[in-house]
């Protein structure tokens, strides 16, 4: 002992000690904080995955298979997340009534809470992007006249300009966005659903994404300032709307100038 | 004499002594014009027109012709600080910051289009009724040269603003021009000065649209109208109306009202309809930039039978000598619009042709009497629409839940099957109701009532025809043609005929056109037809001979029953009423 309390003045020791004793505060912080609360969130969520497992199985497993594993029917789940379970369970997408070309916007059989649960079991499987945060929906500070610039170069081709949905080949289509919600549309954008490619945080960063939310919500809420507007889809309506209204107007003036006096 | 008169008097004797107008105006005030609700259909053409050229110069005001680019600065927010050319931030402009702009630019578009629609509709009109026939054939084709040019005026104005869809609908048009074989490549370029957009095009296009088409428009309207003047209106055929009259009402008063009044009609529903519809909301669309497109991108209704024919065209090209020749493009939108103009402004003179007719025609066919020609007209209107649905396809696919690709080649096999069946069944309705005239003008009308005459032999009653009725049912006399007979190899001196072969050709084309048709009755067989018609009926009268008669005075199909104590026989109430039932 006699050596190290002649070495106990030494400069060193001060700073082993001030070492020794963060990393010892540290760690103990490091398990307060998240240890013991991992503990509990694990039980939390081992029930929502549980209950989550259930409904899959009972909803989801004839096309997905028993394991998310996908079958000839339906692809797998393992990885797309819970954005992408929530996007299509959410909207009526999935499940599906009938195979078909697409799967049609339906009324939602389940509640938020079995959403949630069946997004929870399918994150479980495989880390895949997560249902978007309120933050991240927040689209008030975004530049409507950016996402409008972004639109029509990323969206506007399937989805049509006003956003009025277009269609696919083999009856497959891009639907209308006039109805979709900010979080539909971040989620749709984030999984890339049915025949719509991922647009990943890494090409479009979340700001765009608002900007591109922005400028659709601004779509929806505005008026028409031209009068009705035929459903903004363009010279198809217009042409329609020429023959099968103005033109028979027309024709009935016509009729009714040309009647001889009696 | 007033003295007002005098002023007026001495007024017009000092301008008639310099301009020498009094007998013009004398002649022109009094020129007779039939009555007919169709007849109008043109004046809708040249009104519309009208409000075309006045909102026109309104947009000029204010229209840049430019593409430099610019950044975006006006009211409308969702494009604020988006770069764009000048030619569309000043459309913007008039939609948004000029006074009234909208609603001009929206008239200008309405007004367009149902400018169009209404050219078409009295080309139809005029086809269907042969008004083409000698002496109108010139003014037929100067028709069909304004519809042509009716729709370059459209498409060159739904691509000045510059917006998506009308960048969209040029990038068309220049894969148009380079798909014609050999010069079209060079044709593009001279026409966009350069690579795709350039920045030429719009200001050069802006010259086409407000000068050089609506100057030719206007001076062929004069012309047309001209024509219509001198060589006087068609009628349809009725009482009195012969070839060689005119039956209807003087230009002053009765037409001066009639269509200065039915122009500010058309002017206002114009105005009403654009106040009310957006049409062309270019602020949704955004600026044209060659990489950006939308889904839904179709050409205003008049081009959209060329853009069906490009959608339904199979994918098919050829190498030749190391150059392409792109079949897919050519064919729908240089060949398919080539045929049909030329056949169009041709078919006076085919017709013609096939009838050895030299005669002049006055008086307009009723549809069912030239049952070939109603034929092809209503298979040429199939035709047009089912390439119009096909360039409407997505639409339709996704408001009727439709595969697009279903539709395609529905529309593939039906472009070729279903015009044909539209030309049969429309020829047989046509020989159909030929045959029911032919029986109309022979024995009357079918009154329903079943007489037993006294030896017990039931026979219905058949009435004369009204002589309205039956002065339009005998035109079919005058549109009768008998199909030319087939040519002789040697003619009575045994010389060989030249033109043997194109004889052939002539009188088999007139067999297709007339063989088929069903022979009227002549003048005298109807007169005796319907003096037997009118004995027949008046068999009926002993029946009514009572004093008092307690029938309710209806019309019904077929007659009318007796009024209360005026017993008359069935013809003695149609002299009465003047031959109107």
């Amino acid at each position: 002992m006699k050596a190290l309390a002649a070495r106990r003045r030494n400069p060193v020791v001060s700073t082993l000690l001030l070492l020794v004793a963060l990393l010892g505060v540290g760690g103990a912080y490091t398990v307060a904080t998240s240890a013991a609360p991992a503990e509990a969130v694990a039980t939390a969520d081992q029930t929502a995955i549980d209950e989550g497992k259930r409904l899959y199985l009972e909803g989801c497993s004839s096309c997905h298979g028993l394991n998310a594993q996908g079958t000839a029917t339906g692809p797998t789940l393992i990885g797309v997340g819970a954005a992408a379970v929530h996007f299509q369970v959410s909207t009526g997408r999935m499940p599906m009534a009938a195979p078909g070309a697409q799967a049609p916007v339906k009324p939602v059989d389940y509640s938020e809470a079995d959403v949630s649960a069946m997004a929870a079991y399918i994150a479980s499987l495989a880390p895949g992007p997560a249902i978007p945060t309120a933050e991240q929906l927040d689209y008030s500070d975004a530049d409507i006249a950016e996402g409008g610039v972004l639109f029509r170069i990323n969206c506007a081709q399937c989805h049509q300009a006003a956003g009025g949905g277009g269609a696919l080949t083999q009856g497959k289509h891009a639907p209308s966005l006039m109805d979709a919600s900010p979080q539909e549309i971040y989620e749709a954008m984030l999984t890339g659903p049915q025949n719509m490619p991922v647009f990943a945080n890494t090409t479009l960063p979340a700001e765009d994404k608002q900007a591109i939310i922005a400028y659709i919500a601004d779509l929806q809420e505005s008026d028409s300032p031209g009068g009705l507007a035929l459903g903004r889809l363009g010279p198809v309506t217009e042409g329609l709307f020429l023959w099968a209204g103005v033109f028979a107007v027309f024709v009935g003036l016509a009729v009714w100038i040309a009647i001889r006096a009696r | 004499m007033s003295t007002t008169e005098k002023i007026g008097g001495s007024v017009a004797a000092y301008v008639d002594d310099r301009v020498g107008s009094n007998r013009f105006l004398t002649r022109s005030l009094k020129k007779v014009f039939p009555d007919h609700w169709s007849f109008m259909l043109g004046e809708i053409t040249l009104y519309s027109f009208i409000v075309v050229l006045l909102s026109g110069v309104f947009l000029t005001l204010f229209y840049k012709p430019s593409m430099v680019e610019v950044i975006y600065d006006g009211s409308y927010v969702p494009l604020k600080g988006v770069m764009m050319s000048e030619a569309y931030a000043s459309t913007l402009n008039i939609s948004f910051d000029v006074r009234g702009g909208l609603l001009i630019r929206q008239m200008h578009h309405w007004a367009a289009l149902i400018f169009i629609a209404a050219m078409s509709v009295h080309m139809f009109r005029v086809f269907f009724t042969g008004a083409f026939r000698k002496p109108r054939e010139f003014n037929w084709v100067i028709g069909i040269a304004l519809i042509t040019l009716g729709l370059g005026a459209g498409f060159s104005g739904y691509s000045l603003p510059d917006d998506l869809l009308s960048g969209t609908g040029l990038q068309i048009a220049r894969g148009i021009v380079q798909a014609i074989p050999i010069v079209g490549t060079w044709g593009a370029f001279l026409l966009f000065d350069g690579e795709f957009p350039g920045t030429e095009f719009i200001s050069r296009l802006y010259g086409v649209h407000i000068l050089l088409i609506p100057g030719l428009i206007l001076a062929l309207i004069t012309v047309h109208l001209m024509m219509v003047w001198t060589q006087k209106h068609t009628q349809f055929p009725g009482p009195g109306r012969t070839n060689t009259n005119v039956v209807g009402y003087p230009l002053m008063p009765i037409y001066m009202a009639k269509a200065g009044g039915f122009f500010f009609v058309v002017f206002g529903v114009i105005i009403l309809i654009s106040g009310l519809v957006t049409i062309n909301p270019i602020w949704i669309f955004g600026p044209y930039t060659p990489d950006q497109v939308s889904a839904g991108s179709q050409p205003d209704w008049y081009i959209g039978w060329l853009d069906g024919a490009l959608r339904l065209m199979p994918n098919v090209e050829t190498v030749l000598f190391g150059y392409t020749i792109s079949w897919n493009v050519f064919i729908p939108s240089v060949i398919v619009p080539g045929i049909v103009f030329t056949v169009a402004a041709f078919y006076p003179f085919i017709e013609a042709w096939a009838t050895g007719d030299k005669r002049d025609h006055n008086l307009l066919d009723r549809p069912r009497n030239a049952p070939t020609r109603t034929a092809i007209g209503v298979m040429a209107i199939t035709f047009y629409l089912l390439l119009f649905i096909g360039g409407g396809n997505d639409i339709i696919a996704i408001t009727f839940d439709l595969s697009i690709n279903s539709i395609i080649w529905f529309l593939r096999i039906a472009i070729f099957v279903v015009p044909p069946i539209a030309f049969v069944v429309t020829r047989r309705i046509c020989l159909a109701l030929q045959r029911r005239d032919r029986e109309k003008l022979l024995h009357g009308y079918e009154s329903g009532r079943i007489l037993r005459l006294p030896h017990g032999e039931f026979i219905e009653v058949h009435e004369p025809l009204p002589a309205k009725e039956r002065a339009v049912l005998e035109s079919a006399i005058e549109s009768y043609r008998a199909p030319l007979p087939a040519p002789a190899k040697l003619d009575a001196n045994g010389v060989r005929n030249k033109f043997y072969r194109l004889q052939i050709l002539r009188s088999k084309l007139s067999h297709w056109y007339y063989a088929d048709d069903i022979k009227p009755p002549t003048r005298e067989e109807i007169e005796a037809g319907q003096a037997h018609v009118a004995h027949d009926a008046a068999l009926e009268a002993p029946l009514h001979d009572y004093e008092e008669t307690h029938f309710v005075n209806v019309p019904f199909h077929g007659g009318i029953l007796h009024e209360q104590g005026a017993p008359m026989t069935n013809k003695q109430q149609l002299e009465a009423r003047g031959g109107n039932l």
